[in-house]
């Protein structure tokens, strides 16, 4: 016989309700099920209106993440059976709009990310002739775990900063501005500065260091926002020491 | 419902979203979370000290007595106690500074990266030379002069 747990999960159906409740679902516990199993079964089976997001269902595209229990995670890769004997609760991530059900509203963190230009910038393209741009391992290990970044946004929900004041750029932006500015094919360091240096930028962060618990993917945002914090009082030193020389 | 200071900028066609209050003692529900305020606070021990600096560098600018003056309100209780307690915040603001400091600080010795405890270790190591030089400049001062 399957175990049955119950899952607490928020409603906010804003067509009906200015406030939000909490509905009780009771679904069987199957060894292999992950939290988002039990939320599609909800779907299938006991109610339809249920809404959230998902879609690869193996930690690739991000967009499942919730808070379990008062813990940002990804649903799709978080057991069930860990839970029992429950109830488990289910919420939106934390700090974000809610827009419907457990769905956020994200555009505040897509708009902080288009504002880095997560991009390779170049000055100057150089021609096809001349070639790939070559890159060593070594360059490539400067920033590759920055690039494993999912946009999961867990991160934002963990930083007590965030939730405090949400001007600030955030955890997963600033990290993935590093992944630019330590790429040895880019030189868009001076452009990004500009955000990442501003009063809503990096010195905001006071080093709580939950963003890199949480990261699924081991980013380690908390050790990217300390390390731009370094460069970054360099540069202020240099550009002090010497005015006449220009910042890359 | 939904708070229009906080997010502005969604506010405008989508009035119906839902933003959670904070209540005051937010942070008292989580122990990370009490930990950061914790370590918010130190900031004002901090201060503390500075500010007794440079009272002290203004007694000593008055002269002898006023300096007295200042030196012995150091020793009322009230003063004690303020620094025990400022001692305590300081220290835990020291110690949880050093062991973040890997985070911050990525060194290479040819391929290899250093590893984080050695970093922490050094930082720690530096710490204790230069309280150690202090302590010994102040208390040899007389016989230096
Ligand atoms: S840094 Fe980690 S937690 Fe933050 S958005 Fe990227 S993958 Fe998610
Ligand atoms: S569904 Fe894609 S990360 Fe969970």
């Amino acid at each position: 016989m399957v175990s049955k747990i119950t899952l607490e999960v928020f409603r906010y159906r804003p067509d009906q309700e200015t406030q939000p409740s909490f509905d009780s679902y009771e679904v069987p516990c199957e060894k292999d099920w992950v939290i988002l199993d039990a939320l599609n079964y909800i779907k299938d089976q006991i109610d339809g209106t249920l809404s959230y997001r998902w879609s690869c269902r193996m930690g690739v595209c991000g967009s499942c993440g919730m808070m379990v229990n008062g813990e940002p995670v990804l649903t799709c890769a978080t057991f069930l059976n860990k839970f029992l004997p429950g109830p488990v609760k289910i919420e939106p991530l934390e700090h974000f709009p809610v827009v419907r059900d457990l769905i956020i509203e994200m555009s505040d963190f897509i708009g902080k990310l288009q504002k880095v230009k997560p991009w390779i910038v170049r000055k100057e393209e150089k021609s096809l002739e001349d070639g790939e741009y070559i890159q060593t391992p070594e360059q490539l290990g400067d920033y590759k775990q920055y690039s494993m970044c999912i946009n999961c946004m867990l991160c934002y929900s963990a930083c007590p900063v965030y939730g405090l004041e949400p001007e600030f750029v955030g955890p997963a932006v600033i990290a993935l501005a590093q992944r630019y500015n330590l790429d040895s094919r880019d030189q868009g360091k001076g452009e990004r500065e500009e955000i990442l240096s501003q009063d809503d930028g990096i010195w905001q962060c006071t080093f709580v260091g939950e963003c890199s618990e949480v990261c699924p993917e081991n980013v380690d945002p908390a050790g990217a926002i300390q390390r731009y914090k370094v460069a970054a009082t360099n540069n202020w030193w240099k550009s002090l020491l010497m005015p006449w020389g220009k910042s890359e | 419902m939904f708070k229009s200071s906080r997010f502005p900028i969604y506010y405008k066609g989508h009035p119906r979203m839902f933003v959670k209050d904070k209540p005051i003692f937010w942070w008292a529900l989580k122990w990370v979370h009490a930990r950061f305020i914790i370590r918010e606070l130190t900031s004002v021990p901090v201060a503390f000290y500075a500010i007794i600096l440079i009272l002290q560098i203004r007694a000593l600018s008055l002269g002898p007595e006023a300096y007295a003056n200042f030196t012995n309100w150091l020793k009322t209780p009230l003063s004690l106690s303020l620094h025990v307690i400022s001692f305590l915040f300081v220290i835990y603001h020291s110690v949880t500074w050093f062991n973040l400091a890997p985070k911050a600080i990525v060194i290479r010795i040819g391929k290899n990266r250093i590893p984080g405890l050695v970093i922490t270790g050094l930082n720690y190591v530096a710490w204790a030379i230069f309280s150690v030089a202090i302590a010994w400049l102040f208390l040899n001062l007389d016989n230096l002069m």
